[in-house]
């Protein structure tokens, strides 16, 4: 199964390395995004910092609907999800490593972010190592789960639609635990915080136990 | 030895219609059979039911001994499939395509090149991203992934379409040299004349239904199948016996 996640994961990140879409228009998207929620949020650097940790998780969660979404157009092209059927490949393992290809994908974006996001709103972030648990942990959860509604929609003519009305509502405790995360991480509130992270421990398992069972039965439906 | 195909009364749904209503078909190992008929006549449904893709709703069948019922991941494991659409990476090179096949059915990939040569995919175009590649040459990658993975049952879906005359007398050598060594192969065509020059049977299909069966045109002495050794050169014409290559004759068959 690790094996195969490992040829999974690497021919995805292959794949977006040689389109790349992820950088050329996943990463604008994000900044993008951060940039017209400070235009609306106003010059006060104070607002700005204490809205900062929730705008740059909705910035991400959007991102990570591209990303999936990039994800699931892999499997769509012509004969491809055949060709996936037939490769002898373990369903589990291609779970695996599609959602560790959108997983390392979100994580480069959420570095750049987090650097725009310095600049632009003056953050900080004292806990570090608090706001890189949650960080790790809300990806997982963010990768395995859009995977999978990725996959239930990908056999459908309107998963371009149909793909953010399914994961969004999904993920919002991803949203609310991690935006409250990294409001305790920079403030040093490592207490307020851990107890966040408790949600998006169990969230990102779950996600990935489900995946391992689901992704073979969801690619025979597609 | 058992056949390599054998379905009774089959029943595959497409959605809630019958893409094949009752179909009765044995291939042996070695024997090429061709399936011609009409738009919408069963014959991708008859091959997709035949790589475990399709789900066989009534009656019986078995692909290289596995059932398609019981055991639809051991059945795909024994077969090549080539669908219309063939099933590759755009952003991919050929070689790498060829390559992934290769590592998932955890085969050495040091078979992809000598297939990709034989299909005439070889120097710049093996490094090219094949969504810039040629419909033609698209084809060509994909039957050398197939080719590579050495199956013991191909499913060709119109194997010439998009084929110029070169690439169409290539197949026809391909599927000559499998059917020496063993292979069960099963192909679609439109073509009357191409499919029985290439075919031991021909079945004709309608309506989801095997219409009627008659023998090919295809000439394969007994001798030859036993000594691949024994085939002459390859000459031009879809009837010519080539010599076995290494890529074919290299590896054991998937099955």
């Amino acid at each position: 199964m690790l094996r195969d996640a490992w040829l999974v994961a690497g021919r995805d990140l292959r794949i977006e390395a040689r389109s790349r879409v992820a950088l050329w228009q996943v990463l604008p998207f994000a900044l993008l995004a951060l940039v017209l929620f400070a235009f609306a949020l106003g010059p006060d650097r104070a607002t700005l910092a204490s809205a900062a940790p929730g705008l740059f998780w909705v910035a991400v969660l959007f991102s990570g609907v591209l990303a999936v979404h990039r994800s699931v157009a892999i499997e769509s092209g012509e004969g491809t999800r055949d060709g996936l059927r037939l490769s002898g490949l373990d369903p589990a393992g291609i779970f695996l490593g599609k959602a560790a290809a959108v997983a390392l994908q979100l994580a480069a974006l959420e570095v750049v972010l987090w650097l725009g996001m310095r600049v632009l709103f003056g953050v900080t972030i004292r806990a570090i190592w608090l706001a890189v648990a949650a960080a790790a942990l809300a990806t997982i959860g963010l990768a395995a789960a859009g995977v999978i509604y990725g996959a239930l929609s990908g056999g459908l003519r309107v998963r371009e639609t149909l793909l953010p009305l399914l994961v969004l509502p999904v993920v919002a405790p991803v949203l609310l635990a991690a935006s409250r995360v990294w409001s305790a991480a920079a403030v040093g509130a490592v207490g307020a915080g851990e107890s966040w992270l408790r949600i998006l421990g169990p969230f990102a398992l779950v996600y990935l136990a489900v995946g391992v069972v689901v992704y073979g039965p969801l690619l025979e439906a597609g | 030895m058992a056949s390599a195909v054998h379905l009774t009364s089959a029943v595959a749904l497409a959605g809630r219609f019958p893409a094949l209503s009752g179909v009765d078909l044995s291939v042996d190992h070695g024997e090429v059979v061709a399936v011609v008929g009409p738009n919408g006549a069963g014959k991708t449904s008859l091959l997709r039911l035949c790589a475990g893709l399709l789900p066989l709703s009534s009656g019986q069948g078995s692909v290289l001994g596995h059932d398609l019922v019981e055991d639809p991941a051991g059945v795909r494991r024994g077969v090549g499939f080539l669908g219309h659409a063939p099933a590759l990476y755009d952003e991919l090179t050929a070689t790498e395509n060829v390559r992934f096949v290769l590592r998932a059915a955890g085969l050495p990939v040091s078979r992809g090149a000598g297939a990709l040569e034989r299909l005439g995919i070889g120097g710049r175009i093996a490094r090219t991203p094949v969504g810039r590649l040629s419909a033609g040459q698209r084809r060509r990658v994909a039957l050398a992934a197939l080719v590579a993975k050495c199956p013991a049952l191909w499913l060709l879906d119109e194997p010439h379409a998009a084929m110029d005359p070169a690439g169409r007398e290539l197949v026809a050598a391909l599927i000559a040299e499998a059917s020496v060594q063993g292979v069960a192969v099963i192909l679609t065509s439109h073509e009357l004349a191409l499919a029985r020059s290439l075919a031991d049977r021909v079945v004709s299909m309608a309506g989801g239904r095997v219409s009627r069966i008659f023998e090919g045109q295809r000439s394969a002495p007994d001798d030859c199948r036993d000594d691949p050794g024994a085939l002459g050169a390859p000459a031009s014409g879809v009837a010519a016996r080539p010599t076995p290559v290494p890529t074919l004759a290299g590896g054991a068959h998937v099955a």
